[in-house]
């Protein structure tokens, strides 16, 4: 019910060179002919065997490290605390963010988030405050590099379920890659300071995974289904993000060509 | 001057015939933003009356059974096997979801304390219209809801909320079908399992 893919532990502090060959490979493969993931009402999963055994592993780290993390993490630390480390976290996503909305063509998006950014990080005394959300600002973008990949019209490819971060479409998963690298941040900041930005993302992380624990519990644990469940949530949020916002951006008519998937919601009254 | 009078008169009686049966007939952007904000009003009550869970269960019950059309989320989370079922099940079934939907839904108000929900705008979709609502949580950056509001059932109610993305129906649909799986598609089995679950 609540924006789950912020559960994610996205800045894993490594990078090398067959990574970016895989990424470029993918990125050609996605090319060309129409998006089979959007041609149909079913949830394009050729894996969906593998991506079960993952889900499975990824549920018992879950049940083991990252749950009782998160919830000792939110009983421990006090609520202003993790307010403090949720916005500085946040503010140091914003260059990454303002990196693909340059790549993406977007000059709103771009500026809002560079505002955003000088805002909270001179006024927000480093990001420690989002005087930008008080100051009626217009909400950051969240742009990465997979919405950057549907705006350059590669296609969603099947699902995979990737190891301690979930369910994402290929694109999303090549785009969780190259992000490691969009940040310039990690090429203007010295090591040691690096790591605080590193660890402030994993807090960030688990914090959310403390503070809406029975929310992602009921998803992960309470659902007759739970891979089905997740897929179908992590789907319906992500195809909505890398549109934009639109309603219209569950379905991809310029993928598909049908007028009838251009809107997500079907009149139930029709049926 | 009197051709102008009288084609004002006969534009102006015109208009009102078209627009005075209006308000009865259509839904307007008005009308689906004044049933939101009852919505949306009831819930910030209940979220700040913080009262225990199973008042609030019992809130989120009223609030989905006066606003929401029911009926009509019940018979969409089933898809194409809500053909299959009689009269009597289909009453049966829809019973059994409101309170699955209540139980599920309403334990979540707890972590909306101390939070709040504003209407943003609203426009027309297709046949029907959508509210976009923007929710303050504490410690998170605000994000979105959307209600979608028909009158297609002959009232004004709202047929799905879509957080960031995310819609109620088609999520509860995928949750409803991997219910039934579970039953091998007996309906009475999934009706059993709805009167427990949430």
């Amino acid at each position: 019910m609540l924006p789950v893919s912020q559960y994610s532990i996205s800045s894993a502090p490594w990078r090398s060179r067959p990574a970016l060959a895989l990424a470029t490979a993918l990125l050609l493969a996605a090319c060309g002919t129409p998006d089979p993931a959007l041609t149909r009402s079913e949830p394009f999963d050729p894996y969906e065997a593998e991506n079960r055994k993952m889900h499975e592993f990824n549920r018992s780290v879950d049940r083991a490290i990252v749950r009782p993390a998160g919830v000792g993490y939110t009983k421990a630390i006090p609520d202003d605390v993790e307010t403090l480390v949720s916005n500085f976290a946040t503010n140091l996503s914003l260059p990454s963010a303002i990196v693909n909305s340059a790549l993406q063509g977007n000059g709103r998006a771009m500026s809002t988030d560079l505002y955003r950014f000088i805002v909270n990080t001179t006024i927000g005394l480093g990001g420690l405050f989002d005087t930008a959300t008080d100051l009626n600002m217009p909400p950051k973008s969240d742009a990465d590099f997979g919405q950057t990949l549907y705006v350059w019209g590669v296609h969603e490819g099947p699902l995979v379920e990737l190891p301690f971060l979930g369910a994402a479409t290929t694109r999303d998963s090549v785009g969780k890659l190259v992000d490691l690298f969009t940040n310039p941040l990690s090429y203007a900041v010295e090591s040691p300071e690096q790591f605080y930005g590193t660890a402030a993302s994993v807090s960030s992380s688990l914090s959310t995974r403390g503070q809406f624990s029975d929310t992602i519990d009921s998803i992960l644990y309470e659902s007759a289904d739970s891979y089905a469940a997740t897929r179908s949530i992590y789907l319906q949020n992500r195809r909505f993000k890398v549109s934009g916002g639109g309603s219209e951006g569950f379905a991809d008519p310029y993928d598909t060509g049908s007028p009838a998937l251009s809107d997500p919601y079907e009149d139930p009254y029709e049926q | 001057m009197n051709n102008n009078l009288t084609r004002r008169f006969v534009l102006g009686s015109a208009a009102a015939a078209l627009a005075a049966p209006m308000p009865a007939l259509a839904l307007t952007d008005a009308s689906a933003k004044a049933l939101v904000n009852k919505v949306v009003d009831e819930i910030n009550g209940v979220i700040a009356s913080s009262r225990g869970l199973n008042a609030m269960i019992a809130e989120f019950e009223r609030i989905f059974t006066r606003y929401a059309d029911v009926n009509i989320i019940a018979q969409s989370t089933l898809g194409a096997d809500a053909r299959s079922l009689s009269s009597g099940q289909m009453r049966a079934y829809t019973d059994a979801f409101r309170g699955y939907v209540a139980r599920k839904y309403g334990k979540r108000f707890n972590e909306f304390v101390g939070g709040r929900i504003e209407i943003k705008d609203v426009r027309e979709v297709k046949s029907w219209h959508e509210v976009r609502s923007t929710v303050y949580l504490r410690g998170e950056s605000p994000f979105e809801v959307r209600f979608l509001v028909s009158d297609r059932s002959g009232k004004d109610l709202f047929f799905d909320m879509v957080i960031e993305g995310i819609s109620l129906r088609l999520s509860e649909r995928t949750e409803i079908g991997s219910m039934l799986d579970r039953r091998n598609g007996n309906i009475d089995g999934l009706i059993a399992d709805l009167k427990t679950s949430g």
